[in-house]
């Protein structure tokens, strides 16, 4: 009743023009990485008290290769039933034509977020997203067990394969047979090509194909990243590690069984959490690279909010997105799931540094990341993504040797690329 | 009806034209109208869509633009340039080695599943055939890994089969079968394997009983008479109950063939994007909604169900199928 009669009153306030918006009926499709469902639904119950609408939550596979085709078939279909969706930072030039431009609507707040990321959600001058969260992959490490052997956190990938052997194997000597040195994402799927950009921009193989759509990735340093990483599997990673996503390696990680994890920040809260088995027994920092003192190259993430052209209630679903996008709502979402905002004054906010105490640090990280080649391969990215995936999750389960994968793949690409991108 | 005579009946048969022309007609008419919701249901959700994705595959239609797409020949299918140097090179689906990989797949996994539900489905039948206490129990718990939703069992089974967590690598670690925990769905050796574990899991309940209802209808007295003769059990089986549930059999197989020709939920979700399980239908999906060439998909979609159709009238054909039972 007091919410009601708080409605109400609102709606008043308002005036009788906003009396019909005020009984949008919304939905927005989202992840259900981590505790993003649970963090959404709260922000959502704010945000029906709030303006009166009501908001359900569609929940997407986990996978995000997956959730993008079910996009992309709702949308062809002129879906009306999902009226705001989150997307990768990857699907707006995918996308575009699909959703509403936010140009206007979001004027008065573009402004307060990092440039870089509006740019990337802008497509041919339309906004097509807001964003909610940034993302740039960290190395997680264990520090308890790298003090008892006295090894310091590594530099280069070639200091993590050791130190992870290392501690394995004398780990697996006290007993502990089910530990392992390093897991990471190494499913044939978009996680996979994070990987493997990482691994090949940090050896100076260029990022698969160049801003200027240059096919760069057949070259012998890229050739080498990959054989280095499949001396990983069955070593310092369990072969499993080639069916993980994001949630089995933290799987394996949470439950104290890895001494090194490559995630994205969102597994820093959970593994803090009260029910997970390392908590407070690790750190993050930056991912390795090949030789010491090159710059760390992190592949850039990060998850926005359209709203569908096909959506009946765009007003409401725009003042949903902007909502969920403010500097509030990042906020939270920071202290709660650890995940960078995209505002830059939040990095500044106390309260998230005293929470997230690697999130001040992670600022030029992110903004020095790697973008995926989505932007200059335009609709064809995802072939593109799904070619390298297959090729490098070849190399690693032992079909054929980087340098022949690496090889083919260049000659599909280039097939792929034809005349332009 | 009961005093129509056999002799009646002859002669009806023999001059059907004058005594019952009036008659047939009203039944075929009849059998049009009660025939014609079902006709025009099948159309409209079977023939339609069928049309429909051959008429797409024969354009360049993509997934954000059905209604722009233009007609472009096999183009899809097979295309070829020949370059200066004279040098030919193809292009299309039937040049794609990933197309024939995954026909090599699909067929791989349809022989070897379908030969292992057949085997172990007629031990099953034949066991719940015979008598003992407790049958129907047994009949009907049987039945559940066949009623569990594809998606469900294949997620339970990813969760059994995980390498780090599954209780299979537990208990075969535990045993002392393995020494170290396998990554049934990651590793290439495995990852088949894997499926078909799953999959015969789920469907040889299903062959079991079919197999058990062509069972029931082998006569009693036949058996009676091979034990009064004294004829092995072992050969009783071979000479007589083998023959007597062929024609059942057969279009149990024919049944799984063509479910395990399309398999597509199982491998989407154990092993998605696996080269080494990828099916046609994974493969026709891929490129439907992931990638962007819907014509693509669509031709890939039209030529799964041409090498179905084919390999179900072959296997009629030389299987001397008769669905009404009883050979052609």
């Amino acid at each position: 009743m007091t919410l009601l009669l708080k409605t109400l009153t609102f709606c008043a306030a308002l005036g009788a023009a906003d009396l019909a918006a005020a009984a949008a009926e919304l939905s927005l499709a989202a992840n259900t990485t981590g505790k993003n469902v649970h963090f959404m639904r709260e922000q959502l119950d704010a945000f029906e008290k709030k303006t009166g609408h009501k908001v359900s939550l569609v929940t997407m596979p986990s996978s995000s290769s997956e959730q993008f085709s079910q996009y992309r078939l709702w949308l062809a279909a002129g879906n009306k039933d999902v009226d705001v969706y989150q997307t990768d930072v990857i699907w707006a030039p995918q996308l575009a034509d699909q959703f509403v431009d936010l140009t206007a609507a979001a004027k008065d707040v573009v402004g307060a977020h990092f440039p870089s990321i509006i740019q990337s959600q802008t497509v041919n001058g339309k906004l097509v997203a807001l964003p909610i969260f940034t993302d740039a992959p960290a190395l997680y490490y264990r520090k308890d067990l790298l003090e008892k052997y006295g090894k310091t956190p590594p530099k280069t990938w070639d200091e993590l394969a050791a130190t992870a052997k290392e501690i394995q194997e004398k780990e697996h000597a006290a007993g502990k047979a089910d530990l392992w040195g390093f897991v990471f994402q190494g499913n044939a799927y978009e996680g996979l090509t994070c990987n493997a950009l990482e691994w090949i921009k940090s050896s100076g193989g260029g990022q698969i194909v160049e801003p200027d759509g240059t096919i760069s990735v057949n070259n012998e340093k890229a050739a080498a990243a990959i054989e280095r990483a499949k001396s990983w599997i069955g070593t310092i990673a369990p072969e499993g590690v080639l069916a993980y996503q994001e949630e089995e390696s933290r799987g394996v990680w949470q439950t104290g069984n890895a001494v090194f994890m490559r995630n994205w920040p969102y597994a820093y809260a959970l593994g803090n959490g009260d029910d997970s088995a390392v908590k407070g027994k690790f750190d993050v920092m930056p991912l390795p690279t090949a030789t010491d003192g090159d710059k760390p190259s992190s592949a850039l993430g990060g998850w926005n909010l359209a709203v569908s052209k096909y959506s009946d209630e765009q007003e409401a679903a725009i003042e949903l997105v902007k909502f969920l996008s403010s500097k509030d709502v990042q906020k939270a979402r920071a202290l709660q799931l650890s995940q960078l905002p995209t505002i830059a004054a939040l990095y500044d906010d106390a309260e998230i540094a005293a929470a997230q105490p690697f999130m001040p640090n992670w600022k030029p990280i992110f903004q020095s990341a790697v973008p995926r080649p989505s932007a200059v391969t335009k609709v064809k990215y995802n072939e593109v993504s799904s070619k390298l995936w297959s090729a490098v999750h070849n190399t690693l389960s032992g079909d054929g040797t980087a340098a022949e994968n690496l090889e083919l793949l260049e000659v599909e690409l280039t097939e792929l690329k034809g005349d332009s991108w | 009806m009961t005093d129509l005579t056999v002799a009646d009946a002859r002669a009806a048969l023999a001059h059907p034209s004058h005594i019952n022309s009036d008659l047939k007609a009203q039944r075929v008419r009849s059998a049009w109208v009660f025939l014609a919701p079902t006709l025009m249901v099948l159309a409209l959700v079977a023939g339609w869509p069928l049309v429909r994705t051959i008429y797409f595959s024969f354009t360049d239609a993509s997934l954000t633009n059905l209604g722009g797409a233009e007609f472009v020949g096999f183009q899809n299918y097979l295309s070829w340039i020949t370059l200066k140097s004279g040098r030919t090179i193809y292009k299309g689906l039937l040049a794609d080695p990933a197309w024939w990989n995954a026909v090599w797949n699909t067929l791989k996994f349809t022989v070897i599943s379908v030969s292992i539900e057949t085997a172990l489905g007629l031990v099953v039948a034949l066991v719940l055939n015979a008598h003992f206490p407790g049958r129907g129990l047994v009949r009907a718990a049987i039945l559940i890994p066949w009623a569990i939703p594809t998606i469900v069992s294949a997620k339970m089974w990813a969760w059994m089969l995980n390498d780090q967590f599954g209780i299979l690598n537990e208990i075969f670690v535990g045993l002392g079968l393995i020494s170290q925990k396998i990554a049934w769905t990651a590793s290439p050796d495995t990852a088949m394997v894997a499926v078909l574990i799953v999959d015969v899991w789920k469907t040889t309940p299903f062959m079991a009983l079919l197999i058990l209802a062509g069972l029931q209808m082998v006569p009693i007295d036949i058996y009676e008479a091979a034990k009064i003769d004294g004829v092995h059990p072992i050969r009783v089986f071979w000479r007589v109950t083998l023959p007597l549930i062929r024609p059942a059999l057969m279009v149990a197989v024919i049944f799984r063939m063509l479910d395990a020709l399309r398999i597509f939920d199982l491998i989407y979700v154990l092993t998605p994007n696996n080269a080494q399980t990828k099916t046609m239908s994974v493969l026709a999906r891929e490129n439907l909604f992931d990638f962007d060439k819907f014509a693509y998909g669509a031709a890939a979609s039209t030529m799964l169900f041409l090498i179905i159709a084919s390999i179900t009238v072959l296997y009629m054909w030389f299987g001397r199928v008769n669905f009404e039972g009883g050979e052609r």
